[in-house]
Formats: structure tokens, C-alpha cells, sequence
């Protein structure tokens, strides 16, 4: 059984449809990319999956978004339990107003991680993996806000692994990092899919290409196709995916 | 005249006028406390600071103002202290991740915009009806109280507007985290928001420490320090209301040297309190 599996997700903010009755399932272990023009519902979906979008005013949701096969749009989930198991990585990075260490340790230490020894390894461990950890080892403790944008959003998902997460949401991570550093959180991703299940909103045709090993493609709230990657940009099966690949509409 | 000149005429007096504002506004300013400094400084002596005042003082002999520093001090400490605790849980609530976005928040704003405009002698008023009320007469603890209500209406408001900047991207990084609101509150959203709730604090000190009207009646007016909660106590703003009735002119300068210290409290308060606040607000995410 797959991880996640979407029936009939309908999203409205104030009467206006975001979400169109979206079924699907999102394979395990894999790089599933959520794809499609701007406004076309993919960080509604995203927000879905870890129920941020009970944050967002006048949001109604239906359906079911079922992990490990209880529906989490149930009112009576644990968000925490739901929320430390489906970890995000936000669009634009944004540090804790702490340092670098605590941005690292926190989340983990208020999940009941209290032994100092524990701690200063998950945090080693966590930057390492990141590939963080030889640039900021000797300054731990200075302020997270004084690290480059690149190496902020490597420090934010950094914070997200230390909670120890199944599921890694990502909403577009580096549309707002410069090339190389937009190229190291790329390959971030090949090497965290060995131990998480990705999914990751694009715009970017290109990076969508790079990365997707399943497509999920949106348009106007609704999803369109999906499938593996190879066969949704070599054959894709509507109309609109065609035009988006080629470039006509997006 | 064409178009675009008069454009760059309107754009030269739009900022004629912002300068003209600010001009007259930091020019009655520091006349005013020019002239407390200048008339505070003539009457300032150390036995002023640190002498209680003799049954002579009000005819223009010795003694000082003693009385009314620590008064002043007891009241307006011991009133914010108080306001915090009640204002910073209700500023939390007022937040969108609890009860912000109901009716509910909308007529507690509402209400504390209403209270904030209400004239601190009524405050006193109300406080001295409640005194008489539970017996008690004019003590300590009664101008605590009613300088509490002084100044909880500016705290709050100021706490939301100060809480409300947090980015909510950061709220959403937190929560995404797994914290619980009264986590993501405490370890991310009042340190964000630190230098704004120190802000608060210290407008709602500056409020208190300064305000006559609501303690004329509840904290009374005495020339001894008070040895208990109950005893009544003088304050600096009632002290420099006294002297500066008085006929002789030697009063009268003790009259501007009480205001005097007064600001000089205020500002001395401030300044401490920013530099507490700038050691605390290291990282902040600007």
C-alpha cells in the first residue's frame, strides 16, 4: 500500500474551486513532482498533505488524504503526530529566530530528544547530510539569518530531518536560490529519496525533468495527468500536457 | 504650467510640508524638555534625591522628594509588572492562530481602543469607588490596580501590532516542525517579536509612571515611604501637581526639578530596557 493516497480532494476558498475532485496515489521512496502553471492548485495540494491549510483563511476541504491509511482531513488527527511524520521545506527559506544549532536541534529537542550528547550529534548528522556542516562548524551558535539564502535553505531542511519525517514536502525550494546553490538542493533530493518520499512543486519544466521519477500534472485545480516521469514527457496523454511541455501554455 | 512640473511642484511641497511638520513637532518638544531641564536643574540638589520632605517643605524650606521617586517607582513597576501578566496572554490570543480571526477578537480590539481613549481620572475614580467599597482607604495597592487598567489598553494593543509582524511564513516553518501553538508562540513568534513587546512594555511604563489622575485618589499622598502594600504612597506627577500650586517660588523649582527627575526616570528606564532588548534580540530574522 502507498503511503499517500488522495480521493476525491476538493479544495474552495470562498466558493472559488482551487482543487478539483483529485484522486492519487503517491508511490514510496520516490521523487513525485507536482507540476503545472502558477495559481493551478499545486501548493494547495502540497498544504493538503500535511493539513498547513487549515492555516489558510475561508479554505474548505473534502475527500480524503489518507497515510498509512488513516485520512488525516479527519478533524480528529493529531496534527502533531501527522506533521512529524510529513516534514516541509517552504518556498522562500525561513530560519527560526535562533541559531544555528537550536534551528537544528529544536524541533527534535521538543520532541523529547532533551540528552545534550543526542542532540549535538543529531545536529552533526543532520548538517552533514545536508552538506552544511564544514561550512557553519565553527559558528553554530551565531545566528541562523546571517547564513546565505542557499545555505539557509539547507539549514531549513536540515531542521525538517532532524524531526526524523517519512514524507518531505518541498513547495518550489529553490525558485528563490541563486543557480549553484539551487543546484546543491537538487541533489539534496536524489540522495534523500533512498530514505524518504519526496514531493515537490515546480514550475520549472527543466528542474521537473531533472528530478521527477513520477509526475503529477496540474491545470486550472485540476489534475490532469499523471504517471512515471519517462512516459508523461514522452507520451503525454492529454491535450494540455502536451501544450504545457512544449511550452504553448504555462 | 505643464503637467510634469506641476507634479514635481506637488512632490517639492508634500515634502516641504513633512519637514514643516516634524520641525514643529521636535521644536515644541525639546522646548519643553529645555525647559524642564533648565528649571529642574536650578531647584536639583542631592538632598532633593535622597531627603524625605520636612513639615517646612511646602512653605519653601528643606527637604526632598524622596517620597514621591520611590512612590513613583513602586507604583509604575509594580503596575506594569502586573499588566504584563495580563497582557501578554491576552496580545496571544488576539493572534490569528487562536481566537484572531473571531467576533470575538474584533470587539476586544474594539473595546481596548475604547479604553485606551478613556481619561485616566476615571480609571481613579472607579478604582476609589472599589476602594471604598472594600473598606480600604488610599494605599499602594490601589494605584497599583488602577495604573494597571491605565496602562493595560496601550500594552495589548501595542503586543498584537508587535505579535501580528511575525512573518507568517515563519509561524507555517514552525508548525511544519510539529510544534503546538503554545510552542510555536513561545520559542518563535515573542522572540520574533521581542523588540516590539519591549516597545510595548515600555510605553505602558512611560503611560503609568507619568499619569497623576488615576492615582491621586487611589495611592493618596504621603511625605513618608510606605512600609506595606496598604500604606498610601506618593507619586512624582501628584508631587509636581502639589508644589506647583504652591505660592513660593522655591516650591515652584522643586515643582520643575520632580518633573525633572521624572523624565530622567523615564529616559533611564528606556534606555536600559533597549539594551537589554538588543542583547535578547540577536536572532532575529530580519
Amino acid at each position: 500500500m502507498p503511503h499517500i493516497v488522495v480521493r476525491n480532494l476538493t479544495v474552495r476558498y470562498d466558493g472559488h474551486e482551487a482543487l478539483r475532485e483529485v484522486s492519487v496515489e503517491i508511490p514510496d521512496g520516490q521523487i513525485t513532482v507536482v507540476l503545472g502553471p502558477s495559481g493551478c492548485g499545486k501548493t494547495t495540494f502540497l498544504r493538503c498533505l500535511n493539513r498547513l491549510i487549515d492555516l489558510t483563511d475561508g479554505a474548505k476541504v473534502t475527500g480524503e488524504v489518507l497515510i498509512d491509511g488513516e485520512n488525516i482531513l479527519a478533524p480528529d488527527t493529531d496534527l502533531l503526530r501527522l506533521r512529524k511524520k510529513v516534514g516541509m521545506l517552504a518556498q522562500k527559506p525561513q530560519v527560526l529566530p535562533m541559531s544555528i544549532y537550536e534551528n537544528v536541534a529544536f524541533g527534535a529537542w521538543l520532541h523529547g530528544v532533551r540528552d545534550k550528547k543526542a542532540l549535538d550529534a543529531l545536529v552533526r548528522d543532520c548538517l552533514k547530510r545536508v552538506h552544511l556542516w564544514d561550512e557553519v562548524k565553527d559558528r553554530l551558535f551565531a545566528p541562523a539569518s546571517q547564513l546565505s539564502v542557499g545555505q539557509q535553505q539547507r539549514l531549513c531542511l536540515a531542521r525538517s530531518l532532524a524531526v526524523e519525517p517519512e514524507v518531505l514536502l518541498c513547495d518550489e525550494p529553490t525558485s528563490a536560490l541563486d543557480p549553484i546553490s539551487a543546484q546543491r538542493v537538487e541533489e539534496l533530493f536524489f540522495e534523500l529519496k533512498e530514505r524518504y518520499t519526496l514531493v515537490l512543486v515546480t514550475h520549472t519544466l527543466r528542474q521537473a525533468k531533472r528530478l521527477a521519477d513520477y509526475v503529477l500534472f496540474f491545470y486550472m485545480g485540476e489534475l490532469v495527468e499523471h504517471g512515471l516521469a519517462q512516459r508523461v514527457f514522452s507520451e503525454p496523454r492529454d491535450e494540455r500536457t502536451r501544450a504545457f511541455l512544449a511550452g504553448v501554455i504555462g | 504650467m505643464g503637467e510634469l512640473t506641476w507634479r514635481h511642484c506637488k512632490e517639492a511641497l508634500m515634502q516641504g510640508t513633512m519637514v514643516t511638520a516634524a520641525t514643529l513637532l521636535f521644536g515644541s518638544l525639546l522646548t519643553l524638555l529645555a525647559v524642564v531641564t533648565v528649571k529642574g536643574w536650578q531647584g536639583m540638589s542631592w538632598a532633593m534625591l535622597v531627603r524625605l520632605p520636612k513639615s517646612g517643605s511646602y512653605l519653601g524650606g528643606e527637604g526632598g522628594i524622596l517620597n514621591a521617586i520611590v512612590g513613583s517607582l513602586l507604583l509604575a513597576v509594580g503596575a506594569t509588572l502586573l499588566a504584563l501578566c495580563l497582557a501578554l496572554p491576552v496580545a496571544l490570543l488576539l493572534q490569528p492562530d487562536y481566537a484572531g480571526r473571531t467576533k470575538f477578537a474584533q470587539f476586544l480590539r474594539l473595546l481596548l481602543n475604547l479604553l485606551w481613549g478613556v481619561p485616566s481620572i476615571v480609571y481613579g475614580a472607579c478604582g476609589f469607588a472599589l476602594l471604598v467599597a472594600l473598606g480600604w482607604r488610599a494605599c499602594l495597592l490601589g494605584g497599583i490596580i488602577a495604573l494597571t487598567f491605565v496602562e493595560l489598553p496601550i500594552m495589548v494593543r501595542a503586543m498584537d501590532e508587535a505579535l501580528r509582524m511575525v512573518p507568517k511564513a515563519m509561524k507555517e516553518a514552525a508548525y511544519s516542525l510539529a510544534l503546538t501553538r503554545w510552542e510555536t508562540m513561545r520559542h518563535v513568534v515573542v522572540r520574533q517579536a521581542l523588540p516590539g513587546l519591549v516597545t510595548a512594555v515600555l510605553l505602558a511604563f512611560g503611560r503609568g509612571i507619568g499619569d497623576a489622575a488615576s492615582v491621586l485618589f487611589t495611592a493618596g499622598y504621603t511625605d513618608n515611604l510606605p512600609r506595606s502594600l496598604f500604606d498610601p504612597v506618593a507619586s512624582l506627577p501628584v508631587a509636581v501637581f502639589f508644589l506647583l500650586n504652591s505660592p513660593f517660588a522655591e516650591v515652584q523649582r522643586q515643582a520643575y526639578a520632580a518633573a525633572f527627575v521624572l523624565l530622567v526616570l523615564v529616559l533611564l528606564v528606556s534606555v536600559l530596557t533597549r539594551l537589554l532588548a538588543a542583547r535578547l534580540s540577536r536572532y532575529l530574522v530580519r
